[in-house]
């Protein structure tokens, strides 16, 4: 199977001399759900801006479904829906119109371009507003407004920047179910996220890009694997005792009904509760002090400094 | 992209920058009209009647294709300037350079927009015109060539300031600046016969002149300067305008990082 991207030894340098993108290479398979991840400033924008021609690169390749975009930009172009990070769309036009104009600009006539228009636009509870001037949106209808414009032409390679930053946490959840049926469709996806618990919960596959480099290029769940150590919280019923100790488990006292145990890979949280019960503790509730992989991206990226 | 798909998206962005002009039509419609109406009462009916013909015609008759040529002029030039402008300002620009719609569309797509609201503004200015003075056409193919050709030339001009302004004071610096004191110096007011020989020499240099006088010869039948050089000058103007906003499309110079 052709793979839906392929960069090799991308390099982006800048006018000023800044090299963003060092050398990177990466493929994401057809089907895929791939998380770009990476601190500001690491290389992630600059790269989705060189996959869709935004950004001109300095040396290197890159295929969309096998089109070098050096030999057929167009052809790779038609295969490649973006949502970019910033609102990039004229806020005096209306939705409607500006997704039937994208398709337009894709060649597609426009009776078909209002159909494909009018299904997005319903399938992202935008059709009420099509006629609405964009600037009067909500900022997460004006997101989903970009995922409508990036898919009215079908493509087979969708890619998100950041596509749910300040969208509410409801709103979140449903671009989630929105995008995951969209890939057991077929479509491969891309996605750079802030909030690393998306990429967790959405991406099969995972890059992490840091100054311009790739430091990590794995699976979600091998990366998740290699993780030593998590940290729970414990929530007490009662007040508990003044000291707390469980044999081989780090525990520490938060405050009278809060303890905070690490578990070490290898070791089982029955055991935490046995000792536990032992000293009369009732749990209420537990949690992850961090997200996993929130945890695992701040060591890749402390360890490359 | 096929030849279909093309036309489709050359149709798209017309239709596009077609709807933006007429949206907001009392900032790109009636403004001509009513400043050209202006024009010709106080230098048309007013001042007009004193100066007595010019060329042998009436100071109105004189002035109206100048009046309707300058019309086109910045309407042509500023609608793309300004249209181009915003989409690079608001990013909205980038849904054309994402997508496979060929850099040529999107040039021609721009061209026409600013042709087709010169055309508008003519249509509505010499509407007005005939309010004050008969109108009688020399040459409908001289009148139609010429106003094709300057539309296209100045709607190009407009694209190329846009691609290199970095701000709303950029649009307006060419537009104050350059061609406002081209199109006044360029005989929309007046014949050369009046100049002593040295600025009339110095005005052949200015692109303005031809196009104004040229459809004069259209519209009345004289003109100070030789058809055919009118003509070729614009035709070659044209010519550059082109390759080189097909350059700056190309090289993505300020519209790609």
């Amino acid at each position: 199977m052709i793979p839906a991207l392929t960069i090799e030894n991308l390099t982006k340098q800048y006018a000023g001399g800044f090299q963003a993108l060092k050398g990177i290479s990466l493929e994401v398979q057809h089907g895929d759900f791939f998380a770009l991840l990476g601190p500001n400033g690491a290389g992630k924008s600059t790269t989705i801006g060189v996959i869709c021609s935004l950004v001109s690169k300095t040396a290197g390749k890159v295929a969309v479904y096998g089109t070098d975009i050096d030999e057929d930009f167009a052809g790779a172009k038609k295969n490649i829906g973006i949502v970019p990070q910033e609102f990039n769309f004229n806020m005096f036009e209306q939705p409607f119109d500006i997704v039937v104009n994208q398709a337009g600009y894709y060649g597609m006539p426009k009776a078909l371009a209002s159909q494909r228009a009018e299904q997005y636009l319903r399938e992202l509870g935008l059709w009420e507003k099509r006629h609405v001037p964009s600037r009067m949106l909500s900022g997460g209808m004006k997101r989903r407004l970009m995922i409508a414009r990036a898919l009215v032409h079908n493509p087979r390679l969708l890619i998100l920047d950041e596509p749910t930053a300040g969208v509410d946490i409801e709103m979140r959840r449903s671009m989630w179910d929105f995008l995951q049926k969209l890939n057991r469709e077929g479509t491969t996806i891309i996605l750079t996220t802030h909030y690393l618990e998306e990429a967790e919960a959405l991406c099969r596959n995972i890059a992490i890009i840091n100054h311009g480099e790739i430091v990590e290029n794995s699976s979600m769940r091998d990366l998740l694997r290699r993780l030593h150590r998590e940290v729970f919280i414990f929530d007490a019923v009662d007040e508990l005792p003044e000291v707390v100790a469980i044999q081989d488990f780090g525990v520490r006292r938060i405050d009278e009904r809060t303890l905070e145990v690490e578990v070490e890979k290898g070791q089982h949280i029955n055991e935490v509760f046995a000792a536990l019960s032992q000293y009369g503790i009732r749990i209420s509730s537990m949690r992850n002090r961090a997200n996993r992989l929130e945890e695992m991206f701040v060591r890749l990226v402390e360890g490359a400094k | 992209m096929s030849f279909q798909e093309q036309w489709v998206a050359l149709v798209t962005i017309l239709r596009k920058e077609v709807k933006r002009y007429l949206r907001i039509w009392t900032q790109t419609l009636l403004p001509s009209a009513i400043t050209m109406s202006l024009y010709f009462v106080i230098f048309g009916s007013l001042i007009g009647s004193r100066i007595g013909d010019m060329g042998g015609f009436t100071y109105m008759q004189f002035v109206v294709p100048g009046l309707i040529m300058m019309a086109i002029v910045t309407n042509s030039y500023s609608n793309v300037v300004s249209s181009f402008f915003g989409s690079k300002f608001n990013h909205s620009v980038e849904e054309l350079l994402v997508s496979p719609t060929p850099n040529y569309i999107i040039l021609l797509g721009y061209v026409i927009g600013g042709v087709s609201r010169g055309l508008l503004v003519a249509v509505i200015v010499t509407l007005v015109s005939l309010f004050f003075t008969d109108l009688h056409i020399h040459s409908f193919t001289v009148v139609v060539v010429i106003v094709l050709m300057t539309s296209i030339l100045f709607a190009l001009a407009g694209f190329i300031n846009a691609v290199y302004a970095n701000n709303f004071d950029d649009i307006s610096i060419i537009p104050t600046f350059v061609l406002t004191p081209l199109i006044y110096l360029g005989g929309v007011f007046y014949s050369m016969d009046l100049l002593p020989d040295f600025w009339a020499a110095v005005s052949k240099l200015n692109p303005l002149v031809y196009v104004v006088n040229a459809f004069r010869y259209g519209v009345l039948g004289v003109s100070d300067v030789s058809l055919a050089v009118a003509f070729g000058m614009i035709a070659v103007f044209t010519v550059v305008a082109w390759c080189y906003s097909m350059h700056l499309l190309n090289t993505g110079k300020r519209l790609r990082q």
